[in-house]
């Protein structure tokens, strides 16, 4: 695809991208600031109800402070007995995919010179929670699979559309962290 | 010490390309060769293997392919009998059983030690070709003692396999041919699939390598690149087998052909592997890929007006991996009693004792020209074009680095 400079200029998904390709010719220079450390902390509330709080992270060789906390609720549902005072965890996990690609989507098409209307993503994963409840030790605890629909306004052909949903996948964290097995290593004391 | 004002190491076909064109401005060289002459086409690849490219375009300097089959593919025995042809044809100045132990830089110029004796040259062209090493991840090493591993490079025919099934690694050229041909011979064959890119082996009644010869995508230059360079030379080989049938191998017909499909491996502990859930998505963005060269090829027939002499486009069945794809597989359980790891090759510049590389091991060079005065490199992947790893690909690399080398001789001189 070729795209000038001033077709991309006129297109706005509010995405900054020549501060990220600046991100990135700066950090294939100096790859050890591409070391990031994210948190989270959990506050047991009552029952099944927790309160995560999101602040400081780790990254370009530096503590990045942030000027507020953001929190997170998660609990489960009435059918399973609890106040459903929020969202399930693994309800979050769909919308941090979710965001994750979408937020995937905004910056490519940006990059490509593709001015988008609306973006919206639907999710849907399957269960057998007899995982979870120990019912069958062949069943596992998490998702069976996931499937993500992307209903895509945008100045673009259906293949550029279908590419940028295909980039993003690529590109994304929390893509790669549901696809890909990760080491957990938990603690306690 | 012998003195040669260049010294070519390799005589494959960059190495010859090079020679000729060096001897064309009567630069005086000498051909380093470790083995003999397509040492690597002779001893380093499978019994089935041809050429991914059809006869026509076995293109060098002074040379090329004369035969009565123009679309066919060379067998190996044939491309070594076609560059030892070429090599005797341009007389190349070529030392063979030579093998390049260590290049050190020394006053204006390097020293070259090898198993018969050290040289000294100015200038230097590495022409040792791109695939000299497997390029095997890490967690190769947590597959059990036993299960065999083993390379492309290792591999010759499904015979010579240890019983049971094979698990292929890589879906690029390598991993779908030979998984194509192990699954022929009876073999459960489970293929791990990564980024690859798909194409046909023949479009609108042509090969898919004349439709990129003719648009023009072959002689793209490494330095007009709108998308990032370096990402275009980190692509994975073409998905192209060449047969006398000119079939196409891709992952729908693999599936049709009982190879079972699975993503890349992303974990290897206790015998079992583990399988990334990205397949599809790998898929979706070969087979958008695929459409936008083949709509490429349509522009360019429609904008040449001949689109009567060719039949009309036609779009691929999109890839079906289905919705059942294994992300776990217990070797010991399946049977599997080899593993071959076709997930790319790397040159090998262990006997290069000049601090050229990058921390990847990548030799840093710009368009062939290496980040050490005097130092030249050849034939890798979009190296100064998009055909420069190709056969076809040396004539135009050798001519450009020629003029380079031979007018810096001559700024020395004056």
């Amino acid at each position: 695809m070729t795209i000038t400079t001033s077709a991309r200029a006129k297109v706005n998904n509010g995405v900054n991208v020549d501060a990220l390709l600046g991100a990135r010719t700066a950090l294939e220079q100096a790859p050890e600031a591409a070391q990031f450390k994210w948190r989270a902390s959990c506050e047991w509330v009552n029952g099944t109800h927790s309160r995560s709080a999101i602040g400081s992270f780790f990254g370009l060789g530096a503590e990045q402070s942030r000027n507020k906390t953001f929190t997170v609720e998660a609990d489960h549902p009435q059918v399973f007995a609890s106040e459903d005072s929020a969202p399930t965890p693994v309800e979050l996990v769909l919308s941090g995919l979710a965001s994750c690609l979408t937020a995937g989507v905004a910056a490519i098409a940006q990059r490509r010179g593709i001015q988008l209307h609306s973006v919206r993503a639907s999710l849907e994963a399957d269960m057998d929670i007899q995982g979870i409840l120990g019912i069958d030790d062949e069943v596992r605890n998490g998702f069976g699979a996931i499937r993500v629909h992307f209903d895509i306004r945008a100045d673009a052909s259906e293949d550029d559309i279908k590419a940028l949903v295909a980039q993003s996948q690529k590109r994304s964290a929390v893509f790669d962290i549901v696809t890909n097995p990760t080491n957990v290593f938990v603690t306690a004391n | 010490m012998k003195f040669a004002t260049a010294i070519i190491v390799g005589a494959g076909q960059s190495g010859l390309a090079m020679s000729w064109h060096l001897s064309t401005r009567s630069i005086d060289h000498v051909v380093l060769e470790r083995g003999e002459v397509a040492n690597s086409w002779l001893k380093e690849r499978w019994d089935s293997l041809r050429l991914l490219t059809p006869n026509w375009q076995s293109r060098l300097p002074g040379y090329a392919y004369s035969g009565d089959d123009p679309d066919g593919f060379m067998t190996m025995p044939e491309v070594v009998r076609f560059l030892h042809q070429y090599a005797s044809l341009s007389r190349a100045p070529i030392v063979t059983g030579a093998r390049v132990t260590r290049v050190r830089q020394q006053e204006a110029g390097y020293e070259v030690e090898t198993s018969l004796g050290a040289w000294r040259c100015r200038k230097l062209v590495i022409a040792t070709g791109a695939c000299n090493l497997a390029s095997i991840p890490q967690l190769a090493a947590g597959l059990p003692a036993s299960v065999a591993s083993l390379t492309p490079l290792q591999y010759r025919n499904p015979g010579l396999l240890p019983d049971g099934g094979v698990m292929i690694v890589g879906a690029s050229a390598s991993g779908i041919q030979l998984a194509r041909e192990i699954r022929a011979a009876g073999r459960r064959v489970v293929l791990c699939v990564g980024e690859h890119v798909r194409l046909p082996r023949t479009y609108r009644g042509r090969d898919i390598q004349w439709w990129m010869d003719v648009i023009g995508a072959m002689v793209v230059r490494y330095d007009t690149m709108e998308e990032d360079i370096e990402r275009a030379r980190r692509l994975p080989s073409l998905q192209l087998i060449g047969t006398p049938e000119r079939v196409t191998v891709d992952l729908n017909s693999l599936g049709k052909a009982g190879v079972e499909l699975v993503g890349r491996v992303v974990g290897l502990t206790d015998g079992k592997a583990q399988f990334s859930g990205s397949l599809a998505n790998l898929c979706a963005l070969a087979d958008l890929k695929m459409n936008r060269l083949l709509s490429s090829i349509d522009d360019w027939v429609n904008a040449s007006g001949l689109a009567q002499q060719f039949p009309a486009p036609h779009r691929f069945e999109p890839t079906d991996v289905g919705s059942q794809t294994r992300i776990g597989l217990d070797l010991n359980d399946a049977g599997i009693g080899s593993v071959i790891w076709a997930t790319g090759y790397r040159p090998d510049y262990s006997w290069l004792d000049v601090p050229v590389l990058d921390r990847k091991g990548r030799i840093r060079h710009d368009g062939g020209i290496v980040a050490a005065p005097g130092i030249y490199v050849m034939g890798l992947p979009f190296m100064r074009r998009r055909k420069s790893s190709f056969i076809d690909g040396a004539d135009d690399d050798a001519a450009d680095l020629a003029a380079h080398l031979g007018h810096n001789l001559n700024r020395a001189a004056a």
